[in-house]
Parts: C-alpha cells; sequence; structure tokens
C-alpha cells in the first residue's frame, strides 16, 4: 500500500483535478485510507482506477458503516485493491443522515466496478443508504417485504427476552 | 420343545391342552391401529434436511457410531415427498421460515417435526431481527430436544420419543416428575373423585370441535 508521503502526494494529485474532493487522510496500521467528499466520490474512484500508475482496478468492498451518535452519521468504505503491486487504498465518504423517512444519498460506483452492485445493495439493505444511479436497488438479504435498516444502531435489537432471575421482575411475569 | 409342538401343529396331531398352549404362546393379539402405530414408529424416513450447525450432529446420527438404524430411521429421503419426519436442525430465518414451512406442507400424512436445539425450538442466542424466534410460530413441532447443539445420543433419545409418541404412549416427562397428571382440581368432583359435569361438558365439545 502508499506509505505516508505516497498518500499524501495521491490527495494532493486528486484534489488539483477538482479541488475539495479529498476532505483528510489518515495512515495508521499500515492502512492507507483517504477521505473524500461523498459527491466527489465517483471521481476520486474513476482517477484511482483509470490513472497510470495509480491502477487501483479491484474493488475489494464496499460497506456501510454507523457511527451514532458521530456526525455525520453514516461511511461508506470502498476498498481498492492494486493486483500489479498489491497495494490496497482504503476510499471513505461520510455522509450525514437527512433525518425523518428520507436516506442519505451516494453515487453508485456500479458503472466503475460492475462487483459494486450487489455489495451496494447490502449497504441498502441494512443501513438505507440509497445510491444514485444503481441499476436494480432492492433488498438483497432481507425478504422483500421487511421494514427498517436493521444494522443501523438505532434498531432496536429484537428477539424477544428471555427470563433471568436478574430481570425476572422486569419482564412479563409469564408464570403467574 | 417349542419345535415339535410347532411340527405336529403343522401335522395337524396338535390338539386339546396343548394345542390351547401353543396358540396363546405364539400368536398376539391387537389392535391394527396399534399395529399400524408400531409399523410407522419404526420406520420413519427423515428428511434429508438441515439448516445450521446442528445438521452436522444430525447428518452423525446415521454414521456407524450413533447408527439410527437401529429404530429404522436410516433411509434419509431427499424428497419431502417420501418422508415422514422433518429435523429442524439450527436457526431459522425469518427469510427461510416460509420456504421450510412449504417443505413441510409438501410431506404426505402422517408426518411429524422435531425441532432440535436451542435455536429452531426458541431463537437461541440469536435473538434478533432475522431469526424466527422458535420454530413453533409458523409450524407444529411435536419433540423439541434441547442443547447447543444437542449431541447425536440426545437427537437419537427426542427420536425414540417421538416414536413412543406415534404409537399412542407419549412420556409424560416433566408432568411425572413435578407430579403434575391429573391434577385439574376443577375437573373433578370433589366428593367422588370422578370428572366433574363441566368438564364431561368441555370434553365433549373438544371432542364435537375435532369432528
Amino acid at each position: 500500500m502508499p506509505d505516508a508521503p505516497g498518500l499524501e502526494l495521491i490527495a494532493q494529485e486528486i484534489d488539483s483535478v477538482r479541488s475539495g474532493t479529498v476532505l483528510g487522510t489518515y495512515h495508521e496500521h499500515g492502512q492507507a485510507c483517504l477521505i473524500v467528499d461523498p459527491d466527489a466520490v465517483l471521481e476520486a474512484l474513476r482517477w484511482l482506477r483509470d490513472t497510470p500508475g495509480q491502477e487501483y482496478r479491484f474493488l475489494a468492498s464496499l460497506h456501510g458503516v454507523d457511527y451514532l451518535p458521530a456526525e455525520p452519521r453514516f461511511g461508506v468504505v470502498y476498498e481498492l485493491l492494486n493486483m500489479d503491486r498489491v497495494e490496497r487504498l482504503r476510499v471513505r465518504a461520510a455522509l450525514a443522515d437527512p433525518g425523518g423517512e428520507a436516506l442519505p444519498e451516494i453515487d453508485s460506483a456500479v458503472e466503475l466496478f460492475p462487483t459494486a452492485d450487489f455489495q451496494e445493495r447490502e449497504v441498502y439493505d441494512f443501513f438505507g443508504i440509497a445510491f444514485r444511479g444503481h441499476p436494480d436497488l432492492r433488498r438483497i438479504l432481507m425478504p422483500e417485504t421487511y421494514v427498517g435498516w436493521p444494522h443501523r444502531r438505532d434498531f432496536p435489537v429484537g428477539g424477544e427476552p428471555v427470563i433471568f432471575t436478574y430481570n425476572e421482575r422486569e419482564v412479563p411475569r409469564w408464570f403467574e | 420343545m417349542r419345535q415339535l409342538r410347532a411340527r405336529d401343529l403343522l401335522r395337524g396331531d396338535l390338539e386339546g391342552e396343548e394345542l390351547e398352549e401353543h396358540v396363546g404362546e405364539a400368536v398376539l393379539t391387537t389392535r391394527f391401529d396399534k399395529l399400524q402405530a408400531w409399523g410407522r414408529s419404526n420406520s420413519i424416513f427423515p428428511l434429508t434436511f438441515g439448516l445450521a450447525c446442528c445438521a452436522i450432529e444430525m447428518m452423525s446420527i446415521v454414521s456407524p457410531r450413533y447408527d439410527i438404524a437401529r429404530f429404522g430411521a436410516e433411509n434419509l429421503r431427499a424428497s419431502p415427498r417420501q418422508a415422514d419426519l422433518i429435523i429442524l436442525s439450527g436457526r431459522v430465518s425469518i427469510k427461510m421460515a416460509p420456504v421450510v414451512r412449504r417443505i413441510y406442507d409438501q410431506m404426505l400424512e402422517p408426518k411429524w417435526a422435531i425441532s432440535m436445539g436451542a435455536c429452531s425450538s426458541s431463537g437461541g442466542m440469536f435473538a434478533n431481527y432475522a431469526v424466527v424466534q422458535g420454530a413453533d410460530k409458523f409450524m407444529p413441532c411435536d419433540i423439541h430436544v434441547p442443547g447447543c447443539p444437542p449431541r447425536p445420543e440426545a437427537l437419537i433419545y427426542g427420536f425414540n420419543k417421538l416414536q413412543r409418541l406415534i404409537q399412542g404412549n407419549p412420556d409424560p416427562g416433566w408432568r411425572r416428575r413435578y407430579n403434575a397428571e391429573g391434577t385439574e382440581e376443577w375437573a373433578r368432583d370433589e366428593s367422588t373423585g370422578a370428572p366433574s359435569a363441566e368438564a364431561l361438558e368441555a370434553y365433549a365439545a373438544a371432542r364435537r370441535s375435532l369432528g
């Protein structure tokens, strides 16, 4: 993976193409990460994929994160891989919660990396992040009739209470 | 002695006291439904069907070490149309529940279901959005085998209980242990100890509703 100065060079070059794209960088635990503007994430990914000398052509993973109570709340993380040099680079976009029923939105990366199709559906399924321009954005793992975004941190855990000695006074007194 | 008697019987020489004795020893009388239940319980065809990690334990009951062939159930069928018994071996996710229910509905009568392990009986450790909290919510289960996962011996024990259930002689289990058989106070007349009029009425109504 790029070392810390290499990461800064990448950040500067992306910023020189479109200023304000890269909001920050960090390099820790041997992992390099670019924090980018969610509106410009496609430009950054395209630059990383197509620029000679970079050529991160493989999207190893795309996943969502809920950082509640941090603000902005959601994150979409792209793990890129250059298979020739075996270099990994993480691109992260932070998304604010629009509040209410509205979903946070970000551009779909399917046109750049076809593998993003199912992974974006999974992020949509569990976190309720809408991907603009996705060809077929619907639930992939949960039943299609399911209501709610189960991996958000404010989603109730669910299930049924189990009666132990410490909580038998609180849960319904089924034995009476 | 017995062989000699049998030879005499075939010749037609056996008669009188000896014939009575021989018939008493060699012939067993029973009701047809009992015979049928005995046959059914000893030739159960389980469905080849696994849901999760309990399925590993379920698979091993057909192995030589545990050998469910001793109880006549070694023939696992790959089609629900040919199976008598479905073993829910693992957690049932809410997306899988309609599939399991459909497979159960495709099985032909008479059919039975064993809920194996904590997850399929109660949701187990998966108290979350994705797992059905107990398979009884969408299909009837005859036997629940506790454990996480149950050992194959435990599953075979549950299977033996199912056999006794099919033969119309279910184990009272914990009811006997806690002296809880025939203890319904409202159902007995105080003075005579016989079933009360209300109880007889309720039983009659229940029987009518069963048809």
